[in-house]
């Protein structure tokens, strides 16, 4: 609130006509200060945690703000896309479980091609009998039945047999034993697939419906992350995934580490929690540049110019010839490739995939309110949301219960009403990021920092 | 005959009867998305968590009963606390339609703009409602557990399969028969209600016939809010109210609409209906099923499952997807009140 | 004085004025048919007249009071009705609770006019419980000249109300529109069937660039050899 507050405070004294560079740099100022504020005040080690998850906020806000802001595509299904990225960093770096390959590798295979071909053959179908009437339902119906009832035959057996090996441990069919890094490619093309059906199915629908749409999808993906066991090890979750930067344990062992850290008289752990921290900071700092580079570049290029056009007047656009499903489906792809990685870079931090922590009001709907406090349409702006929001998110919490124990710290210690504020505090930060949101939208509907005219 | 009549007393038991139930909570729930829909032109995220307020005063009002004694039993208490929910949930809808919606109607924004600010007003919504009583599950059901008992069935009737009605389950089709046939009633009999479809279907000739716009917009909430309250209770008594839920609960009252035709109310009550049954018989074990029928085994030792029932939530969003595909304006071709 | 004079309008869109010193007066019980080119500024002259669209300058009086600066609903309740060109019906509500709209901000209308209306057009009495989206193009353009009668108009206002219907049906519709006129109503109409229409009009505008051109009785309009060269294709 203090934040947008300045905002405010910098319009009344005239400083929007500063030029737009030094206002955005004003903005980015303040973020770094307030992130200052907890290195300081709480710990430089909670500071650089919360950079990161700033920084993968960033990637997936710029994923958003591209379908969003270039197209004026709505994509409830981030939460899908992250998830699919998250799916990629296990598939990738995990070892292979030979056991369990062995066990229903061959069935799960067979079961699998089975279904693909139930698949082309039921859309083969209903494209074909696009003129027989009812005929054209119970046709498709039935191949799709018999197929997937032969696909099962096949697969149930296998994906039994695959959970039953060793199952406290592993029960899946675990990955490809490749580096994480790796995955962060992979999980962008695997979203990016992904994407491209879901966008040849709903983008031909009105905006809102399409936001219906990927958002049901978005949760039908997450069941299937949950409940495919074979796959993903389901509820049971997938720990302990390999890391890009070295462990704490080795750098504190390392005797270079430790004369460092003495001559500099700080604490080995501490130290070398931060280092690894530091390291993510690193290499999101790079994915996060070349994201930016890689949109604002396809922005300022023809591309970028025909996305705005068909974003602004899409009947116009058609008049001129311009395939606007063929260019959303494009951009609709694009964006959700760059969520994917993001995705993949969220579960490579944490060291863990865990389906059940995909919601989609922290994976979606806070990805939405990122882009649109910071600027939908502007790169610039979908980074700062997504640092300020995620900040906010996060310390919300903290400042939520300090200022409940502040208000109420004149009331009885015991009293029913105090212990309720401060047990329940923690929901203040969904109250706070909702009037951001509403007072964003009717008082500033461009964001921090609104799209420029080019 | 035995091996018939048990397999009807399964369907019974374990789809019509949690069909029926769960099929009115989300009719109602789809009625009320569709009503804003017809009369506001956009689609209402918020309106899990407006189901989810309304169920909450239901609650803090039934407790303020128990503590006073006051009781219908065998009726839960929550039906006579359900009004000063409905009252509650009227009063937030019209304030936020005054803080908040009515400020985009003036500027005509569009669609996409309305269903952004659901999404706040759904966050704001969702977190007074967590801060006022809790994140926690909560059973507020102190009527009488059950009408038919599964037992008692069976001695009925003698046959193995017992079929078991809870009164929660009555209590929602009874309500939701009662309730939508009100609002029924309201829109094809009453002036007013005429005059919300009339809005609805061509708003600038409402305008030219002198039907004032704000009216229509404030009773479209004021039966919304009342909508929600009564199916957040419902859902409530039947499972248990916890606050989570309703950002969930959202997508299959969004599915029903769809599926019915969004701005259709009897599409929303089929909607609701063909949501929930197909949930159930998309994820019924029919192994049972078949041993009565058929003999035991003879269609090997399967569950005889079309999805497993993990992916009960799962169906409705395929629905959903397949709806929106085939026929996007869905069973009713939608947006008529 | 005739019961609506509206004198030298000047109206437009966004600073365009499409209407440059425009005049039409219409006298209860009396058809007055505006006619002219495409882009003439029929439909915009209307729109002036009902008050959807500001005056830049000129006059509209009813019975010689000044009514310029109300806004259309309160036009109504002076006694005008108009009867837009499209989407003039509620497709979705049965053809009686359509003429019920109607009579919205008058419902005793629905015991005693309704019954006019259902003798004027005996096919809505018939279809009154069907829904109006269900009928046919001349009967959806009867149950929108009944839905702006059931406001007990002084003068009725219709954009171009045979848009679109077969010729069998436009004949219909105009015995229709006398009818109407007979019971003491002024009928004010824009029309593309430029013949017909002056054909039953008692006096016509054929309005040009925003202009009156030529004004007279219908019948004179039709023998004059320059209008009939010039607008009705000889």
């Amino acid at each position: 609130m203090n934040f947008l507050f300045g905002k405010y405070c910098q319009t009344q004294l005239g400083l929007k006509r500063l030029p737009n560079l030094l206002r955005n740099l004003i903005l980015a100022g303040i973020m770094a200060c307030l992130l200052a504020i907890v290195g300081i005040s709480q710990s430089w080690n909670l500071a650089f945690s919360l950079l990161n998850m700033c920084l993968i906020s960033a990637i997936m806000a710029l994923g958003v703000n591209i379908q969003w802001g270039y197209a004026g595509l709505f994509n409830a299904g981030v939460m899908g896309f992250a998830a699919l990225g998250g799916l990629a960093a296990v598939l990738i770096s995990v070892d292979p479980v030979r056991a369990a390959w062995a066990a229903g590798g061959q069935g799960l295979l067979f079961g699998l091609v089975i279904g693909v071909f139930t698949t082309c053959s039921a859309i083969f179908a209903w494209r074909r009998l696009s003129n027989s009437g009812s005929k054209r339902y119970w046709i498709t119906i039935l191949l799709l039945v018999v197929g997937f009832a032969t696909m099962r035959f096949f697969t149930d057996p296998a994906t039994l047999a695959i959970e039953a090996v060793d199952a406290a441990r592993s029960g899946y069919l675990g990955g490809l034993g490749m580096p994480i890094m790796f995955s962060w490619i992979i999980g962008g093309l695997l979203a990016a697939c992904v994407a491209w059906i879901i966008g040849k199915i709903s983008l031909g629908l009105r905006s809102d419906y399409l936001a219906i749409a990927t958002l049901g999808i978005s949760e039908i993906i997450i069941y299937f992350l949950k409940f495919e066991d074979w796959l993903t090890r389901g509820v049971k979750n997938v720990n302990g995934l390999p890391r890009p930067v070295p462990y704490e344990i080795d750098l504190q062992n390392e005797a270079w580490f430790q004369q460092v850290t003495s001559t500099l008289d700080v604490s080995v752990v501490d130290a070398s929690s931060l280092l690894v921290k530091a390291c993510y900071t690193g290499i999101f700092l790079a994915v996060l540049l070349a994201v930016i580079w890689f949109s604002e570049t396809a922005l300022r290029a023809p591309w970028g110019r025909m996305m705005r056009a068909i974003r602004d007047n899409e009947t116009a656009a058609t008049a001129m010839g311009k395939n606007v499903q063929k260019q959303h489906l494009q951009v609709f792809v694009l964006g959700s490739a760059v969520i994917g990685i993001a995705g993949a870079m969220l579960v490579t931090l944490d060291g863990q995939f865990t389906p059940t922590s995909y919601q989609p009001l922290r994976f979606t709907f806070l990805i939405w309110v990122m882009v649109i406090i910071g600027g939908s349409g502007n790169n610039w702006g979908a980074v700062l949301g997504g640092f300020v929001i995620w900040f906010f998110w996060i310390e919300a919490e903290p400042v939520g219960l300090w200022l409940i124990t502040f208000l109420t710290s004149g009331m009885e210690p015991t009293s029913w009403l105090r212990l309720h504020l401060i047990e329940n505090a923690a929901h203040t930060r969904l109250i706070t990021m909702g009037m951001v949101l509403l007072l964003t939208l009717r008082f500033a509907p461009r964001g921090l920092i609104p799209e420029t005219k080019r | 005959m035995e091996g018939s009549l048990n397999s009807m007393a399964l369907l019974a038991n374990y789809i019509l009867v949690p069909g029926l139930a769960y099929g009115s909570q989300l009719a109602l729930g789809a009625l009320g998305v569709t009503m804003i829909y017809a009369v506001l032109n956009f689609s209402n995220f918020s309106h899990g968590e407006i189901m989810s307020f309304g169920a909450m005063i239901t609650i803090l009002v039934t407790y303020w009963f128990q503590g006073l004694g006051i009781s219908v039993y065998p009726l839960p208490t929550a039906l006579i606390a359900l009004p000063v929910g409905i009252g509650g949930a009227i009063l937030l809808c019209l304030l936020l339609d005054k803080l908040v919606f009515s400020f985009y109607r003036q500027q005509r924004s569009n669609s996409v703009t309305y269903l952004i600010v659901s999404i706040g007003v759904m966050f704001v919504i969702g977190g007074i409602t967590r801060f006022i009583i809790g994140p926690d599950d909560r059973n507020f059901n102190d009527g009488e557990r059950f009408i038919l008992k599964a037992r008692a069935f069976k001695e009925m009737t003698g046959l193995s399969e017992g079929v078991a009605i809870k009164s929660s389950q009555a209590i929602t089709v009874a309500s939701a028969f009662i309730v939508v046939a009100a609002v029924f009633w309201f829109l094809s009999r009453t002036r007013t209600g005429k005059s919300m479809r009339a809005y609805s279907n061509n708003p600038d000739l409402a305008l030219l016939s002198g039907i004032d716009p704000n009216r229509v917009v404030i009773i479209a909430w004021v039966i919304t809010a009342g909508l929600a309250a009564v199916s957040g209770t419902l859902y409530g008594l039947d499972k248990s109210y916890k606050p989570l839920v309703f950002l969930h609960l959202v997508l299959p009252i969004f599915a029903a609409a769809i599926v019915g035709g969004v701005g259709s109310p009897l599409g929303a009550i089929v909607g609701g209906f063909v949501i929930a049954f197909s949930e159930l018989f998309i994820t019924f074990a029919y192994k049972k099923m078949a041993a009565y029928l058929l003999g035991d085994g003879v269609l090997g030792d399967g569950l005889l499952q079309l999805l497993s029932t993990d992916y009960k939530f799962a169906v409705s969003f395929i629905i959903l997807v397949i709806v929106l595909l085939i026929k996007p304006t869905g069973i009713f071709s939608g947006k008529s009140i | 004085m005739s019961y609506l004079v509206s004198e030298n309008m000047v109206a437009g869109y966004g600073g365009v004025n499409i209407l440059n010193s425009c005049s039409i007066q219409v006298d209860l019980g009396q058809i007055a048919v505006v006619v002219g080119p495409n882009g003439a500024g029929k439909s915009t002259a209307m729109k002036a007249i009902f008050g959807m669209l500001p005056l830049q300058s000129g006059s509209v009086k009813i019975l010689n009071e000044s009514i310029s600066n109300l806004p259309p609903f309160q036009r109504v309740k002076k006694g005008m009705a108009f009867v837009p060109q499209n989407e003039n019906i509620f497709t979705s509500l049965t053809v009686e609770e359509n003429l019920e709209m109607g009579a919205f901000t008058n419902p005793d209308a629905m015991v005693t006019i309704v019954e006019q209306v259902y003798s004027l057009f005996p096919v809505l009495k018939e279809k009154r419980l069907q829904r109006a989206g269900e009928l046919s193009g001349g009967q959806r353009q009867q149950v929108a000249v009944g839905r702006a009668l059931m406001t007990e108009p002084k003068l009725l206002m219709l954009d171009e109300p045979t848009a679109g219907v077969s010729p069998i049906v436009m004949d219909e519709l105009f015995d229709r529109i006398i009818d109407v006129a007979r019971t003491g109503i002024a009928i004010l109409m824009v029309e593309q069937n430029a013949k017909q229409a002056l054909s039953i009009a008692d006096i016509g505008y054929v309005l040009v660039q925003g202009e009156n051109r030529y004004t007279n009785s219908g019948k004179a309009l039709l023998e004059n050899t320059d209008v009939r060269k010039t607008f009705l294709g000889g």
